[in-house]
């Protein structure tokens, strides 16, 4: 049967478990995200909130239960893995740009290894989407010369290269100086804007408050809330969420 | 001291013969330890099982023992070929588990997270290794590699002992003509010294144009 976005939802998680030895790391997860929805999961540190992102395009393999993205399950390895994490896009909390190439390769790389396209075209549109995140003066520099936020930046538009059909962040500010932070913040809500599908890990709660549809609270490898961002703030249900809240939102 | 202008051509084909090992078992051992290097880090079980085996037997055996399990060893399977391919071959394999260990070293030096944003944007493994890993692990193993090279062109000498025409091996030619033994062996010295600084410089040139700035 062909995927309906009216009725299956883009990424679905159900029943997700895996360990890290001893540690239950993701205890019976069960997540649906719709097309266009933007979900923030935020959590204490250990909560397993990175770990549930890194699953879902299988960079953290699952021990038992079911992802499916666009209705299909997602691949052990392989061909097929590759070609779906291709839909995926991924930002990472340390970058990840690859040191050795310039920003304009860095974002058309992928594009030319896994689109096929023609290095003139990838180029174009590489230019056009650092254009798009203010980076369009520095295309020819490398990595190291560039600040972490206009690396992150340049991160965003190497994921946005592969035209992907969702984007995971995770914690995509945290290793940014605080000056940095609302450069990389207004880019990911102008994409919200636009109706990118995106599941956000971040501790930023101004993000989750102005950007997001549904805020996941998650605590010991478990889904504790599930809520719209101003309910989930403003009257939290369970005590780990009001004592989380407590703590960093006092200051 | 007139030992090298009297035998000139005696101590051109022992030069020529170790630049020769030198040169085609440098070669293999490249080749050989790129694929182990892959087969190391790769995401499939077995291949890793296999570059760890190569890696352990032949780094562990000694060279003489593996120049006698070739020389005598391949023949009894059908195997027969010219000694100073037997000798590449040996020399090969025995270098390649060096080379394999100094390129996963490398590997092991590009961050993680570099490989796990290429396989995020849909590469493969291989595209991964050769576009993302591999050309920035270059760049950190090319002076071990460089020492790997010299000991190979060292070890070469141990192909003389299996009727190899390399360069120590002259030492015998020229002993039984009465020649000075301390002679001999200073020409001997010259020539392995133009091979090893010869492959020092080689590197030296490829660590300026590509090596990693600190």
């Amino acid at each position: 049967m062909a995927f309906d976005p009216l009725i299956e939802p883009l990424i679905e998680l159900r029943d997700v478990n895996k360990h890290y030895g001893d540690l239950h790391v993701l205890q019976g997860i069960n997540l649906t995200v719709s097309r266009g929805e933007v979900v923030v999961v935020i959590g204490p540190s250990g909560s397993g909130k990175s770990t549930l992102c890194r699953a879902i395009n299988r960079l953290e393999s699952i021990e038992s239960g079911a992802i499916h993205l666009e209705g299909r399950p997602l691949p052990e390895e392989g061909r097929a893995l590759a070609e779906l994490r291709a839909e995926v896009g991924m930002v990472f909390q340390s970058f990840n740009l690859f040191a050795h190439k310039t920003v304009l390769q860095n974002v058309s790389l992928a594009q030319i290894k896994v689109r096929r396209r023609k290095r003139e075209d990838a180029d174009r549109r590489s230019r056009e989407l650092l254009e798009r995140v203010g980076l369009a003066a520095h295309a020819d520099k490398y990595p190291a010369q560039l600040s972490g936020g206009q690396q992150q930046r340049v991160a965003i538009a190497r994921a946005l290269a592969m035209e992907p059909t969702a984007l995971l962040f995770d914690e995509p500010t945290s290793a940014l100086d605080p000056e940095m932070i609302n450069e990389v913040l207004e880019v990911m809500r102008q994409l919200a804007r636009e109706g990118m599908t995106m599941v956000v890990v971040t501790h930023e709660m101004g993000f989750a408050r102005s950007a997001a549809n549904r805020v996941i609270f998650m605590a010991d490898g478990r889904i504790v809330e599930d809520r719209p961002p101003e309910e989930f703030f403003t009257d939290p249900r369970s005590e780990r969420a009001k004592d989380f809240l407590s703590k960093i939102l006092k200051h | 001291m007139n030992v090298l202008t009297d035998n000139f051509s005696v101590y051109g084909e022992g030069f020529l013969g170790t630049v020769e090992l030198t040169f085609f078992a440098s070669l293999l051992a490249l080749a050989l330890g790129f694929v182990m290097a892959s087969f190391r880090v790769a995401p499939v079980g077995s291949l890793r099982v296999i570059g760890t085996v190569w890696v352990t037997v032949l780094r562990n055996t000694p060279l003489t023992l593996l120049f006698f399990a070739v020389l005598l060893g391949l023949p009894r399977f059908g195997l027969v070929l010219p000694f100073n391919v037997f000798a590449v071959l040996a020399l090969g394999c025995y270098t390649s588990a060096f080379i394999c260990e100094a390129l996963r070293s490398g590997i092991n030096t590009v961050p993680r997270g570099q490989g796990e944003a290429a396989r995020s944007l849909g590469m493969t493994f291989s595209q991964t290794l050769s576009n993302v890993v591999l050309p920035q692990a270059f760049r950190t193993v090319i002076p071990p590699i460089g020492s790997t090279l010299i000991a190979l062109a060292k070890n070469s000498a141990i192909a003389g002992a299996f009727s190899v025409t390399e360069l120590l091996g002259t030492y015998k030619t020229l002993g039984e003509l009465g020649y000075d033994v301390i002679w001999t062996f200073v020409w001997i010295a010259v020539g392995y010294l133009i091979i090893t600084l010869a492959i020092s410089a080689v590197f030296n040139v490829l660590e300026r144009k590509w090596g990693v700035p600190r």
